[in-house]
């Protein structure tokens, strides 16, 4: 059996796993995330509930709020057998309980090499050095006193759905779909630190490197440097989480998140790539014939329905039901969302709701009178460009299923009568 | 002081407030506005690194050797170092202890269905592994070896990956430029877009796509690997 500590490497496991789990019964039922609260008469009408008679907390008894008590089962969650340590793994962005487009900071899911690195802000510095006129140091201070811009983007890790090359194997859309979040960062952007230590003419890439104790590093060329690539120090108004780069990381709007490199410490301009362990040895695709693609930056059309998933089952028999999900491509702007109740047979056009943004996710809905019979729920993006999310046979006939990375393929979920689901194939 | 007063004291500060904000409003408006600054003129926000500053987080390294630090080692001294270094996680032989990182062996297994991809089988250039070493390994103890031991290391990797065939071969920085791994060819560059051009569809089929029902082929019930919440398998 191969080893390899990539997310998205797991299928060789599969027996073993099966092996190891003989002992105990398959978990039949969806595993539905938290307890539903439980309902007590004497607060239902014509009773009057007990918070309508009493005061409650005063004000700054919580000073920094958080969720309800009763969403408290509401996170991130791993999947630990897919990685050796807990420190160079993977965490997964709930998507099926979260709604619109912005991602909460606490649920942004975490990819690290390393573990979090804790940087003490006064001791942040950001080295500009290479093929430039003047080499600079940069203090967090010095870079909260530029001019700054606020935009939202979403973050894929290219092993986003990695584990479902071969087939159906996670059941539930954190897991197959959770490397994605969105939030509205507020940076500056990098060529205005260019201009500040000025490009020598030879200038072609830049080499991105993180403060962390993998001290992450990956090649960036000019061209995407000059164009939307910020230095970023806020997430949705706060400064950055720990586990999210703080105090600065970088934002390459719609590539690959693994060169989204956090706590940045070093960027270093040069002439050619690096080849990184991060984009040559990991991060590359590794088609049918043993070959492989590298530099492939960009992060395809794509889309999910996050409710109903086996983690979000139907609690209603019959009836007006509402399909919810989520689309983004890394080539601009979605243009439409489609979706199908047959397996792929017939698609509808799904309604957009909320802010349309170039690289960011957008959310769709689709309404309909739900029989109660057995389907099987598919979303499908289009973005600005034309493209169009494939489905997985379409993906695999190109790429065969070795590829770990990239996979954007139009995910299936079945919904049983009872109302729960499934992730499944379909042929 | 009542409770009353303290009310009246706030009321009467949030109100000086604005008015002192109403004031220097006023006063801006009369100003003129200053000028919004351009990229092309630099700000003057930083400080010039110094060259020793830059040569202590310098420490990458390019398939061309540019970056390549002073030093030496050869295989027999690596062995020692990997032994006791390295081979907890990845295996005396390279070939990696439960799911940490392989780092040799895998030959002729890309084109197969369990690829396995070792710097021997898969990485294209030798600076990779030397560059990532001195920067991230060993896990847990970062940027903690000396030069000479990062070639030491290095150079037995190489053997253990039959990269480097004699023992007593010394890495540095000039025989470093003499090491090749052979999957270098077999990369090329992202081709996507016109490799897989007929995924941009004007319009996309919205009715009896395929033929039939759909039928599943497969679900995540059966394989059963899912983690749930408190539980979960564990491998190790």
């Amino acid at each position: 059996m191969s080893n390899n500590n990539d997310p998205g490497r797991v299928h060789s496991r599969r027996g073993v796993l099966r092996g190891a789990l003989a002992g105990g019964a398959a978990a039949l039922a969806a595993p539905v995330a938290g307890a539903q609260a439980q309902s007590n008469p004497a607060n239902l009408p014509p009773n009057v509930a007990d918070w309508t008679k009493m005061l409650g907390e005063g004000v700054a008894a919580r000073t920094y709020g958080k969720p309800a008590k009763y969403e408290a089962h509401i996170g991130r969650r791993d999947v630990a057998w897919l990685t050796a340590s807990p420190q160079s793994s993977v965490s997964f962005t709930p998507l099926h309980e979260i709604d619109g487009i912005i991602t909460p900071n606490g649920l942004c899911f975490e990819r690290h090499h390393s573990g979090i690195a804790e940087l003490n802000p006064a001791d942040y510095r950001l080295m500009l050095h290479g093929l430039v006129e003047k080499p600079l140091i940069f203090t967090l201070d010095d870079i909260r006193r530029m001019p700054r811009v606020n935009r939202a983007y979403f973050c894929e890790c290219a092993a986003n759905s990695g584990m479902e090359w071969r087939g159906a194997q996670l059941n539930g859309c954190q897991y197959t779909h959770g490397m994605v979040h969105c939030v509205m960062y507020t940076g500056v952007p990098l060529k205005v630190l260019l201009n500040e230590a000025g490009l020598k003419s030879k200038a072609k890439w830049l080499l991105l490197e993180g403060g962390d104790s993998a001290a992450m590093t990956r090649s960036l060329p000019l061209a995407k440097a000059l164009d939307d690539v910020l230095i970023a120090y806020r997430m949705n108004g706060e400064m950055l989480y720990p586990e999210n780069g703080y105090p600065v990381r970088m934002v390459i709007p719609g590539w690959e998140a693994n060169m989204w490199v956090k706590w940045l410490r070093r960027i270093e301009v040069g002439d050619r790539p690096w080849h990184t362990r991060e984009e040559t040895s990991k991060y590359t695709d590794l088609l049918e014939d043993g070959k492989a693609r590298r530099f492939t930056y960009v992060m395809e059309a794509k889309s999910v329905i996050t409710s109903p998933t086996p983690q979000a089952p139907l609690r209603h028999k019959s009836g007006f039901t509402v399909l919810s999900g989520i689309a983004w491509s890394g080539r601009g702007k979605i243009a439409r969302v489609d979706v199908s109740l047959d397996g792929g047979r017939n698609w509808r056009t799904a309604k957009v709701d909320g802010p349309v943004w170039d690289k960011a996710l957008t959310r769709f809905y689709y309404e309909f009178d739900w029989d109660g019979s057995e389907l099987l729920l598919q979303s499908r993006a289009m973005d600005e460009t034309g493209y169009v999310q494939p489905s997985k046979a379409e993906l695999r006939k190109y790429r065969g299923v070795n590829s770990i990375y990239h996979n954007n393929g139009i995910q299936t979920w079945q919904l049983h009568k009872n109302g729960e689901v499934e992730n499944v194939e379909v042929g | 002081m009542s409770r009353s007063v303290r009310l009246a004291a706030l009321a009467a500060s949030v109100v000086a407030g604005v008015v002192a904000s109403a004031g220097m409003m006023a006063l801006a408006q009369k100003a003129p506005a200053p000028k919004q600054t351009t990229v092309s003129k630099p700000l003057g926000i930083g400080r010039e690194a110094k060259p020793e500053e830059i040569a202590g987080w310098d420490i990458d390294v390019r398939p061309d050797g540019q970056g390549l630090p002073p030093g030496k080692g050869t295989v027999k001294q690596g062995e020692a170092i990997y032994m006791q270094q390295c081979a907890a996680c990845h295996g005396e032989f390279g070939e990696s202890a439960g799911r940490w990182p392989i780092v040799a062996g895998g030959a002729g297994t890309l084109a197969s269905h369990d690829p396995v991809k070792s710097i021997g089988s898969y990485w294209p250039y030798a600076s990779t592994v030397i560059d990532y070493i001195r920067r991230a390994m060993p896990f847990g103890n970062a940027q903690s070896l000396s030069n000479d031991e990062l070639y030491a290391v290095t150079a037995y990797v190489f053997y253990l990956n039959d990269v480097i065939k004699d023992e007593s071969f010394e890495l540095n920085e000039n025989t470093f430029k003499t090491i090749r791994l052979p999957n270098e060819p077999n990369f090329r560059d992202d081709d996507r877009d016109t490799v897989e051009k007929a995924l941009w569809r004007k319009h996309p089929c919205m009715t009896s796509c395929l033929p039939g029902p759909a039928r599943v082929t497969g679900g995540a019930r059966a394989v059963d690997v899912t983690p749930e919440q408190g539980k979960g398998p564990k491998v190790e």
